[in-house]
This record gives structure tokens, C-alpha cells and sequence, in this order.
């Protein structure tokens, strides 16, 4: 799979296509993300791309966060240099806050350390899947968890109006079976939206728009790649 | 600072020709549409009774009574498919909503006509 990009949620909107029809959009600002790492199935185990998105100011950065994008002269490099080993190649861009990887397992790719991945990778691109973390929403109650219908209003129900009702039968099971869905944790879990839409891509100003929604808050980081659904 | 980049998307698909209008103007939208392969232009005549949103969700609501049936139709400002608005005259109104006339028939949906303003 070739590699994809990380962005940031920006916001939903409206556009007009060529046909003057409208589409709902998702504003995606994509890019630009520095190739960090090339990783290699002798030295790693595995193959993959690392990327990078966002500038983090360099006072917040921990030292290995700035060895990750440069070469720090420091100790642990000059053993190495002694003991005749070859340093990696690093990006020399500022650090950046977010770091992904690609697998490539043994696909073609062009990427080198240091360049600058953008949204024309999805140019030619006419769906991509977006990956991102959804809103959480706490502890959530089976209406709004699971779309149960809750309770009457009135004939006689008392402030159960929102309950789910029976979760099971009596002695015989005597238990409730598991996966019964209930009350609990909701959101703030990794979301994959697949085939989308790419409506846009501008590479000068580092916007993707794809239509329809995309998980997440807005200002939250997103993982777009080439779909591999048609 | 980040460019607003919600503004960007959006300031590129406004129009490059914003409509001019008022509440209370008696209009002709021209709206494309196309038929097939053929595009043809087709007049929407009315009163415009409403205008709502702003940005690129931006609407105005046209009102006319056809054979004898209240009709209105929405059009979002900024769409590509209104090809041109032509303002046939200018109503007198005292509010931004006109949607009173709904529930007037006959003469009574007429707006008086607004005359320039007279210089002192």
C-alpha cells in the first residue's frame, strides 16, 4: 500500500462541484509530513515509513524527540562513530508532534528521509480511508449507546425512561450472556471510515476535502490512506 | 498563527458576483437545470420573504401563488446554478420576515411599492 498522509480535522462544510451540485465536506488540513525513518526488515524486522505531522517548538521537544529528526552530537553518537558504526539518516526538520508508520512490506515506495510528504499523494487519489480517535462520550447510557428505544413516557413507567428494560431471562439461564449490551464506556475509540470521497486536494494550502463526516473532535489528528476498496 | 483554513475553502466557492437583494424585492430567480444533455434556464417569479445563514450555507426563500396554491422555494445564494436575479420592484417592509404573507390571500399579499429615497 502506498504511503499515506497524517493531518488534522478542521471542520465540515458545504462545497459546489464542477455540476454546481453541492457536497458536504470534511476539511482536512493534510500535510506537509517529512519522512522520518525508513524502516528495514534487517535492521527492524519489519518495512515501513515513518512520518511525521505538526511542528512542535523545539523548547517543548524532549532530546530524543529532536534526536528523532537530527543528529545531536552528543554522546551515545560519538560511541557509536567510534565503534565504526554508520549513523541514519535523519530528516533535519523541526520535531514534529505526531509520529506514524506505514507499512510497506516490500511495496514499491519513493520516499527518502527528509522529504516532504503532501496532499498531491491523493491527487490522482479518488477515495481515500480516514482513521482517527472518535469523540468520547463517557459513561453512556444504552439510548445513546446502542440506540435502544428507552421506555414510555407515561402508562405507568417510573423513572425508568430511559432504561434499557430486560437484559435476559430468569433460572433458566440463570446468567446473563455475555456481549449483552449495556451501559458503559462510549467513544474515544480508533475509528477506520472507509471509501471516501476525495473532493479536493490543494497542494498549496495543505487541504484535502473528502465528503461526508470523519471521526474525531475538530482540531483532532487523522490518519488519511489510499482505500483498498473499490 | 494558522491560516483559517476553513475560510479558504470557503471564500472560493462563494460567488464571484453576490446577488444583491432585499427582503420584500419581487424577483425573477433564473436557476439552470439541466434536462438530458441539454441545459436550459428556468424563471422562479416571487416575493422574497425570507433570508437565513450566512456563509456558504446562505439561503433566501422566494414566494408565489400558483394557480391559486402558495408555493415557495429555497435557493442557497451562492449556488453556481442561478445564473441571474433580476429585481422586478422593491416592497416596503417593516421586518426582515415576511412571513405574514402566508396567511394573507388576494390583495392583501400586495407590498406597497418603495420609491427611492427623496434628497433633502
Amino acid at each position: 500500500m502506498p504511503v499515506g498522509l497524517l493531518g488534522r480535522k478542521v471542520g465540515m462544510t458545504q462545497v459546489y462541484v464542477e455540476s454546481g451540485e453541492l457536497e458536504v465536506v470534511t476539511v482536512i488540513e493534510a500535510g506537509p509530513c517529512p519522512v522520518l525513518q525508513l524502516k528495514t526488515e534487517d535492521r527492524d524486522g519489519y518495512e515501513a515509513v515513518q512520518i511525521g505531522f505538526g511542528k512542535k517548538p523545539r523548547r517543548l521537544a524532549a532530546r530524543s524527540e529532536r534526536g528523532r529528526v537530527a543528529n545531536i552530537n552528543g554522546r551515545v553518537q560519538k560511541q557509536k562513530l567510534e565503534a565504526g558504526e554508520e549513523l541514519l539518516p535523519k530528516a533535519d526538520c523541526e520535531p514534529p508532534v505526531y509520529v506514524r508508520e506505514f507499512r510497506t512490506e516490500g511495496e514499491e515506495h519513493s520516499c527518502e528521509v527528509g522529504q516532504d510528504l503532501t496532499v498531491a499523494v491523493f491527487a490522482e487519489q479518488s477515495c481515500v480511508d480516514v482513521i482517527g480517535t472518535s469523540k468520547g462520550r463517557g459513561f453512556a447510557g444504552v439510548m445513546k449507546r446502542h440506540n435502544f428505544q428507552g421506555q414510555r413516557a407515561t402508562h405507568g413507567v417510573k423513572r425508568v425512561h430511559r432504561h434499557g428494560g430486560s437484559i435476559g431471562m430468569s433460572a433458566d439461564p440463570a446468567r446473563v450472556f455475555k456481549g449483552t449490551r449495556m451501559a458503559g464506556r462510549y467513544g474515544g475509540v480508533q475509528i477506520t471510515v472507509r471509501n471516501l470521497k476525495v473532493v479536493k486536494a490543494d497542494e498549496g494550502n495543505n487541504i484535502l476535502l473528502v465528503r461526508g463526516a470523519i471521526p474525531g473532535p475538530n482540531g483532532g489528528m487523522v490518519i488519511i490512506r489510499h482505500t483498498n476498496k473499490y | 498563527m494558522q491560516p483559517n483554513l476553513m475560510k479558504i475553502v470557503e471564500e472560493s466557492n462563494l460567488r464571484k458576483d453576490p446577488l444583491e437583494f432585499e427582503i420584500g424585492d419581487t424577483v425573477d430567480v433564473h436557476t439552470r437545470i439541466l434536462e438530458g444533455t441539454k441545459e436550459r434556464i428556468q424563471v422562479f417569479n416571487g416575493v422574497i420573504i425570507a433570508r437565513r445563514g450566512r456563509g456558504m450555507g446562505e439561503t433566501f426563500t422566494v414566494r408565489r401563488i400558483i394557480a391559486g396554491e402558495g408555493v415557495e422555494r429555497t435557493f442557497p445564494v451562492n449556488s453556481p446554478k442561478i445564473s441571474k436575479l433580476d429585481i422586478i420592484r422593491h416592497g416596503v417592509t417593516r421586518r426582515a420576515k415576511l412571513f405574514y404573507l402566508r396567511d394573507r390571500v388576494g390583495k392583501a399579499t400586495r407590498l406597497a411599492e418603495r420609491r427611492p429615497k427623496k434628497k433633502d
